[in-house]
């Protein structure tokens, strides 16, 4: 097949860069299972996102997507190989890491701004101070209305504009997503990409996202990483040079994103039809 | 391609029938709500005018099974001239305090160890055992080994109620905790949270779903401690007001005694109510909310 040059540039993986912002050498995650079991999570996996880069992993299902994303939380501790986070190795939960989840995690028992005041919170702000930079976040995504609700009287995406908020007001260095969107529809989804893009072009953090939607990656990011299936390792990584700002409700319909997208979808097919045929013959 | 917009004339006409449909459903829900509340009361007036009718006529014997009007006259004999053992206010009031002692003393000793075990994976594997010998064992029957040991006064009564209302708010406690949510620890945890203010601001919170639904049977519970300590062997309290009318083979007075703990016990759980609705107003309303 012939490479357009160069919309999608697959890059060799080099050195790895001493100023990035994650890097993940050379690792492999052995956990044993509660019947006895060795199991590899992921093995020989080295990942590098620079500093206010935007990198999501792709890979089929039980691939050890999340399971990068907890070594750079420093919950799970590599078996072989080192995870540097901002240069020095990861030992205890950083304080340049923010994380949104896949699942809603937010407080139910606590309003908007007592959730989105958290974190300030629990790294011993004063509470007048907490809650008017609180305040300041609820309104920069759009929730000024909302400050007293409860997240059982919001949408799923306003719950999610909560979770943005809450993370985004500790100003994280280093923003891990685990499927964030993956649970809003279609246009809800749309927005909270364009929602996430301005957040993150004015606060310059590198992100690492993961996702299964092969398009909301192309769509968001630098650097896409396609993992094989399980045990996962980095089967190819691709650059993407779409030029920002970008309009998440436009740029599926542009031809350069719909050719990195085929590109990149025919790498990562075998590996989602590798993935369910394993899933299938073993029943997990 | 054309789009299609729909006409907006008769607007008004569709707002005015949309108001009439509305109030023709609240006055169906209305006459609903006066149907079982109508249900109720005649339930009521039904099954004590056959226990009355029944006993006047000596189909049910008034002597083994009380009447409705004896019970009342027994009860307007205690409120206007006192029990044998003194006013009834008395009465209430030790079993009361009793049940009440027990049922601090026991929550809030069943709320600590849950959390305790429940945090700590070794401490709970480690005690699970021996909590699970100390539940099988009938606790009433340590009412006698409390009366021995403690005597006839208050504080055998409270040492019941207590142990009566431990495990179970233990063990719910202890369930809520590890129900916990773990993206939501692990959320609070990335957020910058310490361990103690994730137990205190996301694992006690959490828990407490669990743990008031506890506090609701665990009160009753704390109320049959201090009426069965006090039928062991008591010198005040409703336990040993029905323990003197069954020596009496007073039936209307055992009677009378058990509807005056219902109503106490109906007056607590409509409190309790209240603290837990204050509580967690953040959940969001069950869906048969009305009509009760």
């Amino acid at each position: 097949m012939q490479l357009q040059p160069m919309a999608a540039e697959k890059l060799s993986q080099a050195a790895l860069p001493a100023d990035a912002a994650i890097a993940i050498d050379d690792v492999t995650l052995r956990f044993v299972t509660p019947d006895g079991h060795m199991m590899t999570a992921i093995r020989d996996f080295t990942m590098t996102v620079a500093r206010g880069e935007f990198a999501c992993v792709v890979g089929p299902t039980g691939c050890g997507k999340s399971t990068t994303l907890n070594l750079v939380t420093g919950l799970l501790r590599p078996t072989t190989g080192n995870v540097r986070v901002m240069g020095s190795p990861v030992t205890d939960i950083s304080r340049d890491i923010g994380f949104v989840f896949q699942a809603d995690a937010l407080f139910p028992w606590r309003s908007v701004i007592d959730n989105v005041a958290a974190g300030p919170l629990y790294r011993g702000m004063p509470k007048a101070q907490a809650y008017e930079l609180a305040r300041d976040w609820i309104a920069r995504v759009g929730l000024g209305r909302f400050e007293k609700h409860y997240p059982h009287q919001l949408s799923g995406g306003m719950r999610k504009r909560v979770a943005l908020a809450q993370t985004f007001i500790n100003q994280p260095k280093i923003l891990l997503m685990d499927e964030p969107f993956s649970a809003l529809d279609m246009q809800t989804r749309t927005a909270m990409q364009d929602e996430l893009l301005g957040l993150w072009s004015q606060q310059k953090s590198s992100v690492v996202f993961v996702t299964h939607d092969l398009e909301e990656a192309v769509a968001l990011a630098d650097k896409v990483y396609v993992l094989t299936a399980g045990p996962g390792t980095v089967k190819s990584v691709y650059r993407i040079d779409l030029p920002r700002p970008r309009v998440m409700a436009d740029i599926r319909y542009d031809p350069k994103f719909v050719e990195i997208a085929k590109v990149i979808w025919n790498d990562l097919r075998e590996e989602v039809q590798l993935g369910q045929s394993r899933t299938l013959q073993t029943g997990h | 391609m054309t789009a299609i917009s729909p006409t907006t004339s008769q607007a008004a006409v569709r707002d005015a029938s949309i108001a009439v449909a509305e109030g023709r459903a609240k006055a169906r829900l209305r006459r609903r709500h006066a149907l079982v509340i109508g249900l109720r009361l005649a339930i009521l007036v039904v099954f004590l005018g056959l226990w009355e009718l029944g006993a006047d006529h000596n189909i049910i014997d008034p002597f083994f099974f009380a009447s409705p009007s004896g019970i009342w006259d027994q009860i307007w004999v205690w409120v206007t001239e006192g029990t044998s053992q003194g006013p009834l206010w008395v009465q209430i009031y030790v079993t009361l305090e009793e049940t009440f002692l027990g049922f601090v003393i026991g929550a809030v000793g069943g709320i600590a160890a849950g959390i305790i075990l429940g945090r700590n994976r070794l401490l709970a594997d480690v005690f699970s055992i021996y909590i699970k010998i100390a539940n099988s064992v009938p606790r009433v029957v340590l009412g006698s080994v409390f009366i021995i040991a403690l005597g006839l006064g208050m504080a055998s009564k409270v040492a019941l109620a207590v142990v009566m209302v431990f495990f179970v708010v233990f063990a719910n406690a202890f369930q809520g905790v590890r129900e916990a949510d773990r993206a939501m620890i692990a959320n609070a945890q990335i957020l910058g949270a310490s361990p103690f203010q994730i137990t205190r601001t996301v694992i006690i919170p959490s828990a407490m779903s669990w743990i008031l639904a506890s506090l609701h049977v665990s009160f009753g519970f704390a109320l049959v401690g201090a009426v069965v300590g006090e039928f062991l062997g008591a010198k005040q309290g409703m336990g040993l007001l029905i323990s003197t009318a069954q020596g009496a083979f007073n039936a209307n007075g055992v009677f009378a005694a058990m509807i005056i703990l219902a109503v106490m016990a109906l007056v607590v759980e409509f409190i309790i109510t209240r603290f837990e609705n204050y509580v967690v107003k953040w959940r969001p309303a069950p869906f048969n909310e009305q009509g009760t």
